[in-house]
């Protein structure tokens, strides 16, 4: 499949946004949970679901480059029964919304308690928005990775694994700016942070190669005899039909990919991966800040090209009938 | 199954390649209700363009035990078309009343999801326009009171000179495209996606006989070949007993 850049940068930047909103979102938690009672500011949720709030909206800003007919992007709510691109439309602005009340009532400190419970805890009005916004953050995360695991005729695609990768993927580079973000901000929720970003990215990347090497194995299912119901064993094709291109060679192609999927594959591995993972163990426990934005920009740029090897190695079934180019 | 659907049914064995069908259906199309169908740099050196149809050629076997077959390709009209889900718009509809899934040109914001999700590569994208582009099984003119009644069939199958596209109700046993199907060995594309394809395909036959050696000599009367019967003798019997000469 060919990669769309406006694709790219949207699953990638609302998925930062994402798991940074779920990152902050479990700090808290942490923290509230923790019986010691230190707290963080408002100032600093606040602050940090702005920056998600920025990344969503810039994914948003990319998506609208996709579409064709972007001024009825609306109607694209409509269909939320069957579709997931429906509701993942839906989703957006939900978790867009519950970001900015949870950065607006931590900005206003107004956290009035919704439920005492038996340990003397309490829930309050922050805690609970983020909870909201969390959840739909992850829902989110499904719905993105079903778009494309959804389509049957991609088998590199059609697994669990691509909402897997989608999450665990989000959650890391989400956590990692997290990180970074708490390292600048002199926050005690630095370490908690650095060492779940870790931990995620880790994971991260098992789930993402697992899926590589599961791809190297699939098998289309169809063949050029059920394609066209001939029953003879050796078939080929000599004429697509036209000579120039047309939207099923190019939106399902992607020029030159086998190589570059190889090469990308390794530098995601790298620098989506392995470089961030180094660079947040080396400043666990010190005051690295700048060394943890330089981990959160290599994994971003590394989680980029790995959306790319995530498209172009996506082979649909309708490439049996266009094999010949002439 | 008793709900009316609307299929070409394709006869592989009568299809002679020509793209009569192809060009017939870019005519008609572009200047009807699905139109445009817009071509990009078409008189430049990377041509491409939009068409509902494409005849396509493979070869079987090899050289010289090789077999051509043309290969008309289209919207199939899916009876579970798994490209009308998907679609978060509700621009891509299959119609109630006869099968045909259509596109609405005023909803669909050009997302080209759909087209992921046909297996058989039957979507075509304007980019011009912006939405999605496929057969609609000439629903413009089937239907078209103002045309004599059996010019109320898709440009294609009027169009193709050998008459290797019939037009019908394949959930009506009687009509000729049922029967062709049930006749012929009629077969849907990639069964195996459980698409249910409304149009089907009519197989390549060889038309052969068996002869055996005996049937290449002539053993039934020779003399009648090798000349004639000897004639009786003056008193051999006869039938009005008088004589055989
Ligand atoms: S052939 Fe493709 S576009 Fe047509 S109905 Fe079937 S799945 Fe949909
Ligand atoms: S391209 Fe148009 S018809 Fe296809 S899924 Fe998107 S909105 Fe629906």
């Amino acid at each position: 499949m060919r990669p769309a850049f406006s694709v790219l940068f949207l699953t990638t930047l609302i998925g930062v946004g994402q798991g940074l909103l779920v990152a902050l979102v479990t700090a808290q938690f942490f923290l509230v949970i923790g019986a010691d009672g230190a707290g963080e500011t408002g100032g600093f949720y606040a602050l940090g679901s702005v920056l998600a709030l920025i990344l969503l909206g810039l994914g948003l800003l990319a998506s609208f480059f996709h579409l064709a007919n972007p001024g009825r992007a609306w109607r694209s709510a409509a269909k939320w029964r069957t579709s997931w691109l429906s509701r993942e439309v839906i989703l957006i602005p939900a978790v867009c919304g519950l970001a900015f009340l949870y950065a607006l009532v931590h900005w206003l400190g107004w956290s009035p308690v919704l439920l005492v419970f038996d340990n003397g805890k309490a829930l309050d009005l922050p805690m609970a928005l983020g909870f909201a916004a969390a959840g739909a953050s992850l829902a989110l995360f499904v719905c993105t990775g079903m778009i494309y695991a959804c389509v049957r005729f991609v088998r590199q695609w059609a697994s669990a694994w691509t909402v897997v990768n989608y999450l665990m993927m989000g959650l890391a580079s989400g956590f990692t700016l997290a990180a970074a973000y708490a390292a600048l901000s002199g926050s005690a929720l630095r370490d908690f942070l650095t060492v779940a970003a870790l931990a995620l990215t880790l994971l991260a990347m098992a789930t993402r190669l697992y899926q590589v090497r599961r791809n190297g194995r699939v098998r289309l299912k169809s063949t050029l005899k059920t394609a066209i119901g001939s029953h003879h064993p050796q078939i080929r094709q000599i004429s697509q039909g036209f000579m120039g291109q047309s939207f099923n060679t190019t939106e399902f192609f992607t020029p030159g990919a086998a190589e570059t999927i190889r090469g990308l594959t390794l530098f995601f591995t790298l620098a989506g991966f392995v470089v961030p993972a180094i660079l947040l163990a080396a400043s666990l426990g010190g005051d690295y800040g700048l060394l943890m934005v330089a981990a959160a920009l290599c994994q971003y740029a590394g989680l980029l090209a790995e959306r790319w090897v995530f498209f172009a190695a996506g082979n649909h079934v309708q490439n049996l009938y266009y094999q010949a180019r002439a | 199954m008793s709900k009316v659907q609307l299929a070409l049914v394709i006869d592989l064995n009568v299809c002679v390649g020509c793209h009569a069908c192809v060009t017939s259906c870019k005519e008609w199309n572009s200047s009807g209700w699905a139109g445009p169908m817009t071509d990009e740099n078409p008189y430049g050196a990377d041509p491409s363009g939009v068409f509902f149809n494409r005849v396509q050629t493979y070869e079987c076997g090899t050289y010289p035990e090789t077999e051509t077959i043309h290969f008309p390709k289209s919207c199939l009209h899916c009876v579970e078309p798994p490209c009308v889900p998907v679609c978060p718009t509700g621009a891509s509809y299959k119609r109630e009343e006869d099968g045909i899934v259509l596109v609405d040109y005023d909803k669909c914001i050009g997302c080209k999801y759909c087209s992921w999700s046909c297996p058989y590569g039957a979507r075509e994208f304007d980019p011009v326009q912006g939405v999605m582009k496929k057969c609609t099984l000439c629903v413009d003119r089937i239907y078209d009171k103002t045309l004599a009644e059996d010019r109320r069939k898709p440009a294609c199958v009027l169009a193709c000179p050998p008459g290797a596209r019939l037009f019908g109700d394949v959930n009506d046993p009687a009509s000729e495209a049922s029967r062709a199907i049930r006749d012929n060995g009629g077969f849907q594309l990639m069964p195996e996606w459980g698409t249910n394809p409304a149009n089907h395909y009519l197989p390549r036959r060889k038309t052969s006989m068996t002869l055996h050696h005996d049937e290449l000599v002539r053993v039934d009367n020779p003399l009648k070949i090798e000349g004639e019967l000897p004639r009786p003798s003056f008193n051999a019997p006869s039938i009005d007993d008088l004589s055989s000469w």
